[in-house]
């Protein structure tokens, strides 16, 4: 598990900043020597010695399921860098401005040699804030790349004013309340928030709480940019997230409180709860059968769940069909046993959801 | 994890090991000079005195090997196409113009070289220019026909077989998904591929019909004729998959035959080039000579050592070189 080769995905709209990312992410002194994947229309200039040209090749899989789709590139270019094993510690894929992310999420979940040696990381979507409001009005694509994201870079602020700024947040929370938020100029940020972020690791699901904006003082951006122990950051993203849970809500009222409420018409995350302990084999029958009717409209999928005499968390993630999940760990004392279940995904079929969602309590 | 069945007879002295160092990606006899080709950069050639010479053919990682007894031809990342001898000579084949990772590489009967860089296949015939032709997606393998210049080219979707020197357009072998390698069964009658599922798709040239072989639990790696030319020995599943090719119609209507049960993944085969018996590397580096009339198992060497990713029998079936993931290799005398 722990030598598994992490990829990070960069998405975002053509001009928004992947390469000024990219090439911020390979010359900070972090230590760590990255493998690149780039698109044949990439922008020239990046700064690495492992750098693969890559042209998206979507390859349906022949199992009768539309939204079964893999990157065949990338499967590819990941199984001739691992004869360089050893040269890199992580690779980083750059997508195409129109890329939809799925089909490169799907990669590290349905090709069994990639999912052996590599794990997705984290989505990392870059939004050029002086745009990206009109390309959600008439680019779907860019729309996705919001959706799907784990990590959303608002990117560009200097071109913008603060009620502008304050509108695109809006725009990207009415898509996804779940990813992580920085505003940037020329996407400087702390590297330790775009790469390690370990988004699509189980036992990273701690919460579904929606995230709010971080506006983080610089001395503690500082801090983790210098940090390169991957345990000790974990611990601290852990305390972050739970211990400061009423600073965090406190956050969300000063941050909702100036804006008016954005609602998206296409894509919508719908979130469900219940104290009522779950029959593990009512969800299972009703989850699966969900996502392969419904799966080409649900982008992504989480779940933390509490079973019916199961003295362990259950916790699951999916990508369109494909669904991951286990037992996770105890439930704490001091915890609440909650089943919580996220779905971000367009023209959902709500009611169904809801409904379906109830008849899994146990009897 | 260990064997723990019950002790068949064993060849495990015999083996000479060989400091590869690195992964080993493919491995050949050059006459009875052992070629182990390396992820990066080298090939190692031991003779059969023993004596080892390390020769730098590429600069960067090797991507894919074919061999025709004379030399071993290689493709790397560095875009470049080589050629290595016995001697430890190796000449530039081909430079991608744009420097492009060389794929896959095949070696016909006939001294006819090919290889592909994206989209784009490309054949050296002994005689005469170099030929190319793209198809629709990434090559994902090439083999040559057992006669005559023609090449099969997979990719997504099917097959192209190409006729390089005829005017003809190519033909077209369709079958949805992706494929990723490609065999001509030694008679010439049928074109298997291995597809990006966990399954084997194959075609009877003469009218076209489809053989859907299923039943994997892994994506197949690794695809070898018995020397008899009427099986498909396969890796895939936790036992060596043996596919009845005897007769006009191959596999059609029939089911595989399932030799040397084990809780192990199969990952590389080798069919003995004389007799009916296969070579057969497991993920655990264990590797077992199976006896292809009643499945019996002689154990060659161990578990340890990383997944068997490369196998190799000399020209007259005495000698076996092997290499794993974590740079073990070695070579046995039967």
């Amino acid at each position: 598990m722990s030598d598994k080769i992490p990829v990070t995905v960069l998405t975002g709209y053509l001009g928004a900043g992947k390469t000024t990312l990219l090439n911020r992410i390979l010359s900070e002194p972090h230590g760590q020597k990255f493998a690149v994947i780039v698109n044949e229309f990439g922008e020239i200039g990046i700064d690495s010695d492992l750098v693969v040209n890559a042209d998206e090749e979507i390859f349906e899989m022949n199992n009768g399921c539309v939204c079964c789709t893999v990157r065949g590139d990338l499967i590819r270019i990941i199984d001739g860098l691992m004869r360089r094993k050893g040269k890199f510690d992580a690779i980083i894929v750059e997508t195409t401005g129109l890329a939809d992310p799925a089909p490169v999420a799907q990669t590290f979940f349905v090709d069994a040699d990639v999912g052996r040696r590599t794990k997705l990381d984290a989505v990392v979507t870059i939004a050029d804030s002086k745009w990206l409001r009109d390309r959600l009005q008439d680019s779907p694509e860019a729309k996705n790349q919001i959706a799907f994201a784990d990590v959303i870079l608002i990117n560009k602020t200097d071109l913008v004013s603060e009620a502008e700024l304050l509108d695109v947040e809006a725009h990207v929370r009415a898509i996804n309340p779940y990813a992580d938020v920085h505003r940037t100029e020329r996407c400087a940020v702390p590297i330790a928030r775009v790469v390690g972020r370990n988004a699509f690791d189980l036992d990273r699901i701690l919460d579904l709480e929606p995230k709010f904006l971080d506006r983080d003082e610089p001395a503690h951006d500082h801090a983790h940019d210098h940090d390169h122990d991957h345990e000790h950051r974990h611990e601290h993203d852990h305390a972050h997230e739970n211990g400061h849970a009423e600073s965090v809500h406190a956050a969300e009222h000063r941050a909702t409180a100036g804006l008016a409420h954005v609602h998206d018409e296409d894509i919508q995350a719908l979130a469900l709860k219940t104290d009522t302990p779950l029959d593990p084999d009512r969800f299972f029958a009703w989850i699966q059968k969900l996502v392969a009717e419904e799966g080409p409209k649900i982008l992504r999928s989480k779940g933390i769940l509490s079973f019916k005499d199961d003295p362990d968390r259950f916790v699951f993630q999916g990508v369109h069909m494909i669904l991951d999940g286990d037992h996770q760990r105890p439930w704490r004392g001091d915890e609440r046993r909650e089943s919580r279940i996220v779905f971000i995904g367009r023209e959902m079929p709500e009611d169904a959801i809801r409904e379906g969602f109830a008849n899994c309590a146990a009897p | 994890m260990t064997d723990t069945r019950s002790d068949p007879p064993s060849l495990t002295e015999r083996i000479r090991a060989v400091e590869a160092g690195a992964p080993v990606v493919a491995a050949a006899f050059l006459k009875e000079t052992a070629a182990f080709v390396l992820g990066e950069n080298t090939v190692t050639l031991v003779e059969e005195t023993g004596a080892e010479q390390r020769v730098d053919v590429h600069r960067g990682g090797i991507l894919c090997a074919a061999a025709d007894g004379a030399q071993v031809i290689t493709g790397g990342d560095d875009g470049r196409v080589m050629a290595t001898d016995a001697s430890g000579t190796a000449t530039l084949i081909a430079a991608d113009a744009k420097q492009r990772w060389i794929d896959h590489v095949a070696v016909g009967q006939n001294g006819a070289l090919a290889w592909s860089a994206g989209k784009d296949a490309f054949v050296r015939p002994r005689k005469g220019h170099d030929r190319s032709l793209t198809v629709g997606s990434t090559v994902g393998g090439l083999a040559f026909a057992p006669k005559g210049l023609r090449l099969a080219v997979a990719h997504y979707n099917g097959v192209t077989l190409w006729f390089p020197n005829a005017q003809a357009a190519p033909e077209a072998l369709e079958w949805k998904g992706y494929h990723a390698g490609v065999t001509f069964s030694p008679d010439g009658r049928f074109v298997v591929t291995a597809m990006q599922e966990p399954a084997l798709h194959g075609w009877r040239l003469a009218d076209g019909k489809h053989m859907r072989m299923t039943g994997y639990a892994a994506k197949v790696h690794a695809m070898d004729w018995s020397a008899d030319g009427e099986a498909l020995a396969t890796s895939g599943a936790d036992q060596l998959v043996l596919w009845p090719f005897r007769g006009k119609d191959g596999p059609i209507g029939k089911g595989p035959r399932l030799l040397a049960p084990t809780d192990q993944r199969v990952c590389a085969v080798a069919c003995h080039p004389k007799q009916a018996v296969a070579a057969v590397g497991y993920e655990n580096g264990m590797l077992l000579l199976i006896r292809l009339e009643d499945g019996a198992e002689l154990v060659a060497k161990h578990p340890g050592g990383g997944a068997v990713t490369a196998l190799a029998w000399n020209k007259r079936g005495t000698r076996l070189a092997f290499g794993a993931e974590e740079g073990e290799a070695g070579l046995i005398a039967l």
